[in-house]
């Protein structure tokens, strides 16, 4: 079968006539989407690969990102030879709806040809997903070899598996969680009134200037930023150590509120660099996201009716410096997955680096995944 | 293939094809794997060991990391044909409430454990005044995770306690099966297949 190769390869963009309905009741229509593929579909078209990114990645999750130049978000995981091998493969990654490296989001011109800001429908983990769905039947991609993903990436693969389970052959969830917590809404909920007590953010309403809510946005980063690593990896990488100054190569307390500490330093610098790639109302729309999901809710409240009957194999993985989304949550996952009678694999890893762990080369990781995959391939 | 323990050939010999097993510490899913292979059974695994769920994976297998002292509560009734509990009886907490969970989660379940009345382990006892150590109890007593030492006899006192039925047991010296006559005395360790 002959398909259309201008679909396919890096830094693509459509605009879909949809409409996509949201779980909010707003329809979207025509819907923008922006995504990279890997590698070569094959001839009878099983070995699509999705992967589902997370809160503050994109679609370049193998190759240079176009406003940082830094390589791409899961190289550890994506390339020849590895354990998603574009060499056997056919990887795509789209940016999620609500997102803001192209696919629609509120940047995104409204019919007014004005942004739409804070006119963005708010968005669901499943209307993510749903989209995801809209641009694969586009492409000609019926079933996924499997959804993979991390994080808010890992929810989107629940999702997937739950919405579409004909289409979906695999599922591997990644540091996630099958609802999110109190303690995951509060931490959002923090960054988001960091946004908007920024007197840039003006009810969303900043793009006409080119005085986006910066400080806002960084704060909510640098707070964020604290729930990805453990505090055995903040002790070992910074300690209470001082930063440097001219003259001072161990450090000095300024009896000031300048970054005497290293990891005010480090947190500052996150939160400055992340305001040049992201966009303050993406981060409201997809934070509002992921404290929406609750997986369960969504069926009946049982957990594992969302997974009843599926033919689905899972693979579920923790880390157990992960206090973002603990174990528990995946065992939450895991026991629902067993309830269900469904083929599932779980492994806690062990990794200093908490939540962060998904995106590192940590040991384990890549061997499960790999023997999963390919596990699933009769290999 | 590995060769299998001599207890877990039995074990694969007889799995009905087909059948759905659950094999509880399964380790890194060596007998899981010969009986999906041999017999196309449906094998899941659960296991402590994060290596060798790892491993296990990497063979294709699906194995929940996971405790059987806390865990099999999470399986339904009668999610599985049979479960299987190979050399790890004595290594639980609470075996008589394993013993439960594992007919609640199968109508049968293979049971596998070294017989501590072997007459090597009691001469060690009784002429050394030494805790065992034999090809079945490797270890010494601060190393070995063997913390409900069981005999024979006390399994089948506690199988009879609980209401089930003891289908079929099989009796090994060594590597070579044995008859079941003065199996307490003189079977190194013992597999049974027990039913409701």
């Amino acid at each position: 079968m002959v398909y259309d190769t201008s679909l396919f390869g890096a830094a693509r963009t459509v605009t879909l006539p949809g409409p996509l309905t949201l779980d909010g009741g707003a329809v979207l229509a025509p819907v923008d989407f922006a995504y990279e593929t890997y590698g070569a579909l094959n001839a009878d078209r099983s070995n699509a690969i999705l992967i589902c990114h997370a809160l503050t990645m994109d679609q370049y999750v193998a190759s240079a990102h176009p406003l940082t130049g830094k390589p791409g978000w899961w190289t550890a995981m994506v390339g020849p030879g590895k354990p998603i091998d574009t060499d056997r493969h056919f990887a795509i990654c789209i940016n999620v709806l609500g997102s803001c490296m192209g696919s629609a989001g509120p940047a995104s011109s409204a019919d007014d040809s004005k942004p739409y800001a804070m006119r963005f429908p708010v968005i669901t983990i499943r209307d993510m997903v749903r989209a995801q769905a809209m641009l694969l039947d586009h492409l000609g991609i019926d079933t996924l070899q499997s959804v993979i993903g991390g994080s808010m990436g890992g929810m989107q693969v629940l999702e997937w598996a739950a919405c579409y389970p004909e289409r979906v052959r695999s599922a591997i969830a990644i540091a996630t969680a099958a609802k999110h917590s109190a303690q995951n809404i509060a931490f959002h909920e923090v960054g988001r009134q960091a946004i908007m007590a920024d007197p840039n953010w003006r009810g969303g309403d900043y793009y006409a200037d080119g005085e986006p809510p910066t400080k806002g946005l960084a704060v909510a980063r640098m707070a964020a930023h604290i729930t990805y690593l453990s505090e055995e990896g903040l002790t070992e990488k910074f300690g209470r150590r001082l930063q440097a100054k001219p003259g001072q190569e161990t450090g000095a307390k300024s009896f000031g509120f300048d970054a005497d500490f290293q990891i005010e330093s480090y947190l500052r610098h996150q939160g400055i660099s992340f305001v040049d790639r992201f966009d303050a109302n993406s981060y409201l729309y997809i934070t509002r996201a992921m404290d929406y999901f609750d997986l369960a809710e969504e069926h009946g409240g049982l957990l594992a009716n969302a997974f009843k009957g599926t033919k689905t194999r899972f693979c579920v993985i923790s880390f157990d410096s992960d206090w973002l989304y603990p174990t528990s949550e995946a065992k939450t996952i895991v026991r629902a997955l067993n309830a269900s009678g469904a083929e599932v694999s779980f492994v806690e890893l062990s990794s200093p680096f908490g939540h962060d762990a998904f995106l590192l080369d940590t040991p384990g990781m890549n061997a499960t995944v790999d023997g999963f995959l390919k596990a699933g391939e009769g290999k | 293939m590995n060769q299998l323990r001599p207890d877990l050939a039995i074990i694969a010999d007889h799995v009905p094809a087909g059948a759905r097993v659950l094999d509880i510490g399964c380790g890194d899913g060596g007998l899981m794997a010969a009986i999906r292979d041999a017999k196309g059974a449906d094998a899941r695994g659960l296991e402590l060991d994060a290596d060798n769920v790892a491993q296990a994976m990497a063979k294709g297998l699906s194995v929940v990391q996971g405790d059987a002292d806390t865990d099999l509560a999470d399986y339904p009734d009668d999610a599985f044909d049979y479960a299987i509990l190979s050399q790890t009886l004595q290594t639980t907490r609470a075996p008589d409430a394993i013993l439960a969970e594992l007919l609640r989660i199968a109508p049968r379940a293979f049971v596998s454990f070294p017989n501590f009345a072997y007459w090597r382990v009691r001469a060690s006892l009784m002429f050394g005044g030494r805790m065992p150590v034999t090809g079945a109890l490797p270890l010494s007593w601060y190393a070995t995770e063997n913390i409900h030492h069981v005999t024979i006899d006390d399994f089948r006192a506690l199988v009879g306690e609980q209401g089930l039925a003891v289908e079929r047991a099989w009796y090994l010296s060594g590597n070579t099966q044995r008859g079941a006559g003065a199996a307490n005395l003189l079977a190194e360790q013992a597999v049974f297949l027990l039913g409701r």
